[in-house]
């Protein structure tokens, strides 16, 4: 969260002068409209962005920001962007990943940057597949899989990206759907207001590789049935007649038919607070009896990474005093010729 | 406190080495002996040499750690060859370092621990007390964990923690035998255990009974002084490599007017820079321990980009695994300093010994043509000069510098004359603001710096990365024309620096028979030799190599002014091929692989092997 101010910017001041070259059709070009639209809105002055980037596909990302932006090597665009917060915290520091930039090769970076809770904002792109290297099964592609490098079907069990960074101690976790521009909009604001890490998983079609990944949860005729829309405080109701809704049964997270005995009073209603429920909730992923959530699923405020650093600085100077170069140097022994 | 029935020898030159368990706290002694020697003005040089477990089996030879000192009145340049006193503190210690003894040298020995199960771990069938292992030395037995047990009976601690102290007792009986006072490791003692008095009370007493000890005994009838040496006018301070490297570090980010940011991962022999950097935070440092070593120097890249000076610094395979990152920074062309203290290799290889075959992968160890600046350090103190500049080149010509230390640079130590923060150059920081002129890879005239263009500053918005760069836009650009000119451009980046560094002068006659070349932590053998061998009549001269890429302008010159050319290295002839395909010279090759410094005798018969052959 950087520092809010009144601004005049416009969409327009985030179009850089690069041609963008995904696909056409790529669920990449909604996104990259959707944080044009959002960072006008966000308060930060135009210089203080910085998008950093691994590679693949959604790594082209900063290329196509008029912002200061840096395309680094795969999987590392957390610790570029760690290094950067470090250095100026007035940053409002960006990460545009993917699910095999960030969950695969990137894996390790991801979960510390989470653990340690820097001010900075994740946007993982995940379309279950690997774009730019034509089309092998990522991280994120379900178990059997059949893709060039996978002939027979993969034998991976896929990563669940929310658990994921819950088990990582992330302090914001929430998804969103390349096709759902009003909520990926207030999701990426939401994301940037939070103090400290946040992780948004965003869906994104590959009309390429993996068309139709996310069919069921983009297409009109089945997406309220599979779409669960967390909002703070509200029940958690979903279906084409919004008679559906989510019990807890034991430890277990179920559907119920509403009705006249069992109404909207009985569903569960969304704490984003709530750190169990925020497991659960991610643990809906993959399961085809249950909706999948998205939106906010958890938010805990804690200090951060990088005010930590400034204040464990600030309190060496307030006990040690400014540091005397020709003191440190000369050290406690020395003699005179 | 001298006794009256004994004589004082005066010597110019004394090589000590203290071995003894890894949990025996020789190290300490080392640098305690270490610390008062410096304080006393002798010229010292010292060799730590510890085993990469941290508690090896008890009493194996594998778990011997061994603290060697050299100390002079005059200049020395290496921690000595042959050793005037041994102690050994148990049967693997004496097992490992006696034949390093020279003949009719002194060896003390701890015999509290020539137990019957010590010595079958050490080795030994028989006790080397016992037949005539010591013919040719001087022995001195002490049962010195005794001894140490009898002047602390009165101390309520257990025997355990009172038999830590003795090698207290070792320290003090050494410091008897060279006519010292001490006051310094009293001063240590008392400062480091202030929250635990009892402690400074074992460890005082026990330092003082073997001083004592020393006066009483009728074994050793003679104590030696070795006078002062004489020292240019300055202050002065003993200074361990890493620990110089980190001052250098700091002295940088003062003059260069920047914070300086650290993102590493701990690993033998580097992470000392890193605890020191760590204790420096009223600087305004920042130090981040990364999630491994990628990320470490990602997080010093990213760093950089912001607008700090950025370090990272490794070993060998912690360097390995930044390769690609490396190849980022010289593509960005970022300014980024990066240390490598070399190990034992290939692999994890000798995690604690030391080594320069790291030298190619410094050069050569990325994917693409893609040169970086690489620069030496000599000595221990040399580091802080070295890192230094390192910085200076970084900033000044926005580009990546691999510093290559050595464990030997690193971990051991000399005096230094302390310089003054006034008399360090200045360092040149151009940080681009003006929008109307920026380019981002536009590039200065001479040093071919880019514009440092830094988040926050309104109107660069521009972006990098690892794809080919467009010359003046920096845009991706996949041109061929571009890719070759970008290409040159890197190298030419290099070049440049060339001329902002001092030409190459040896040590010696400018002309002659052979010419002695090297570069890092061999610097102290090479010199020692070359100077015996120009005392002894030879036409020797010595070059030592602080930069290595580029090389300095006159080198092919140099190098051409003698018959012939030796080149002394701890690796299989790195330096040697570069010499001989850059300047068509027949170099010949002294190569040692053996996680040992050379000795000065070893390069001394190579000199002598080429004058005469």
């Amino acid at each position: 969260m950087a520092e809010v101010l009144e601004t005049t910017l416009t969409r327009k001041d985030f179009v850089s002068d690069q041609e963008v070259r995904w696909c056409p059709g790529c669920g990449d070009y909604a996104i990259l409209a959707a944080v044009q639209k959002v960072f006008p809105e966000l308060g930060v002055k135009k210089e203080n962005f910085l998008i950093v980037s691994g590679i693949g596909c959604s790594s082209r990302f900063p290329y196509y920001m008029d912002t200061y932006g840096f395309h680094s090597i795969h999987g590392r665009a957390p610790a570029f962007a760690s290094g950067a917060k470090l250095a100026n915290p007035d940053l409002s520091v960006w990460i545009v990943t993917g699910d095999g930039d960030g969950m695969s090769i990137g894996g390790n970076h991801l979960i510390h940057v989470l653990r340690r809770n820097l001010d900075l904002n994740i946007l993982m792109f995940n379309n279950r597949i690997y774009g730019l290297t034509k089309g092998q099964y990522s991280p994120t592609s379900e178990l059997g899989k059949v893709t060039k490098s996978t002939p027979m079907g993969s034998l991976d069990h896929p990563f669940n990206p929310p658990s994921l960074a819950l088990g990582s101690g992330a302090t914001f976790v929430a998804r969103t759907i390349d096709r759902e521009l009003k909520h990926m909009a207030s999701i990426i604001k939401e994301s940037h207001s939070h103090k400290g890490g946040s992780f948004v998983e965003i869906y994104q079609n590959c009309n390429i590789f993996n068309d139709g990944a996310f069919a069921d949860m983009t297409e009109k005729e089945t997406k309220m049935e599979t779409q669960l829309i967390l909002e703070q405080g509200q029940p958690m109701i979903f279906g084409k007649d919004k008679d559906k809704g989510i019990v807890l049964i034991g430890s277990q997270l179920t559907v119920l038919q509403l009705s006249e005995d069992r109404n909207v009073d009985d569903v569960l209603v969304h704490n984003s607070g709530d750190k169990n429920m925020a497991r659960l909730l991610a643990g809906m992923t993959y399961n085809g009896d249950l909706p999948t959530p998205i939106g906010v699923l958890y938010k805990e405020e804690r200090a951060t990474y990088d005010e930590m650093m400034t204040a464990q600085l600030q309190s060496a100077i307030d006990s040690k005093g400014p540091g005397d170069l020709d003191a440190l140097i000369k050290g406690s022994n020395t003699w005179t010729v | 406190m001298s006794d009256q029935n004994k004589t004082v020898e005066e010597l110019d030159v004394v090589t000590i080495r203290f071995a003894g368990d890894s949990g025996d706290g020789m190290q300490l002694t080392g640098t305690q002996f270490t610390d008062n020697t410096a304080l006393f003005g002798n010229d010292l040089s010292t060799l730590p040499d510890y085993p990469a477990e941290i508690r090896a089996p008890a009493g194996s030879l594998a778990g011997v750690s061994s603290f060697q000192l050299q100390f002079s009145n005059q200049e020395i340049h290496t921690p000595g060859d042959d050793l005037d006193v041994l102690v050994a503190m148990n049967p693997a210690a004496l097992k490992v370092h006696l034949a390093d003894l020279q003949e009719n040298g002194m060896v003390m020995v701890n015999t509290a621990n020539f137990s019957k199960k010590n010595l079958k771990l050490a080795g030994y069938e028989v006790s080397p007390l016992e037949d005539n292992t010591f013919d040719n030395y001087r022995l001195i037995e002490v049962d010195m964990t005794k001894l140490v047990a009898t002047a602390l009976e009165n101390l309520d601690m257990s025997p355990k923690l009172k038999a830590r102290s003795t090698n207290m007792f070792a320290l003090g009986l050494l410091y008897w035998l060279y006519e010292r006072d001490m006051d310094s490791s009293i001063n240590f003692i008392t400062k480091k255990f202030a929250k635990k008095p009892e402690i400074i009370t074992a460890n005082v007493k026990a330092l003082k009974t073997g001083y004592f000890y020393g006066e009483t005994i009728e074994a050793i009838k003679t104590t030696y002084r070795v006078p002062k040496a004489e020292f240019s006018k300055g202050t002065y301070r003993n200074i361990m490599g890493n620990h110089a490297a980190a001052l250098g570090l700091v002295a940088a980010a003062e003059k260069a007017g920047l914070n300086l940011f650290y993102g590493g991962y701990p690993i033998t022999p580097a992470s000392d820079i890193l605890h020191y950097l760590a204790n420096f935070k009223n600087f305004g440092i920042k130090t981040f321990q990364a999630e491994d070593e990628i990320a470490g120097v990602c997080s010093a890249i990213g760093a950089s980009f912001a607008g700090d000076l950025a370090v990272t610094a490794s070993s060998g395979p912690g360097i390995a695994l930044k390769g690609e990152a490396l190849g980022l920074a010289v593509m960005t062309e970022l300014p980024l300093v990066v240390i490598n203290v070399q190990r034992g290799g290939p692999s994890t290889g000798l995690p604690t010994k030391t080594e320069q075959s790291d030298l190619f992968q410094a050069m050569y160890g990325r994917n693409g043509e893609c040169p970086m600046v690489v620069v030496a350090p000599a000595t221990p103190s040399d580091c802080f000069n070295v890192l230094f500049e390192a910085c200076k080149i970084a900033l000044e010509h926005m580009i990546p510098v691999m510093v290559l230390s050595d464990g030997y640079v690193a971990n051991g130590s000399e005096p230094w004359m302390i310089p003054t923060v006034d008399d360090l150059p200045q360092i040149k920081v151009t940080k681009a603001t003006d929008p109307e002129s920026f380019m981002p890879y536009s590039h200065a005239e001479g040093t071919v710096a880019r514009p440092w263009a830094v988040p926050g500053t309104p109107g660069l918005e521009h972006r990098i990365g690892g794809l080919e760069k467009e010359d003046q836009t920096g845009n991706v650009n996949y041109d061929p024309d571009n890719h070759h000119y970008m290409n040159l451009h890197r190298q030419n980046k290099v070049d440049a620096i060339a001329n902002y560094i001092p030409e190459a002068k040896a040590y010696g006659d400018d002309s002659g028979e052979l010419l002695v070349l090297g570069w890092g932590g061999t610097h102290g053998a090479i010199r020692s030799s070359v100077e015996r061998a120009q005392k002894a009549g030879h036409s020797v001269s010595h070059l030592h190599l602080r930069h290595i890429n580029p090389f300095p302008k006159n080198l092919g010159e140099v190098l051409s002014n003698y018959k012939k050319v030796l080149i002394p290295e701890l690796n299989l002839g790195q330096l040697s091929t570069m010499i001989r395909a850059k300047f068509l010279v027949d170099a010949q090759g002294l190569n040692k692989v053996a996680g040992k410094p050379f000795t000065t005798t070893e390069v001394y018969n190579k000199i002598l092997q080429m004058v005469k052959g």
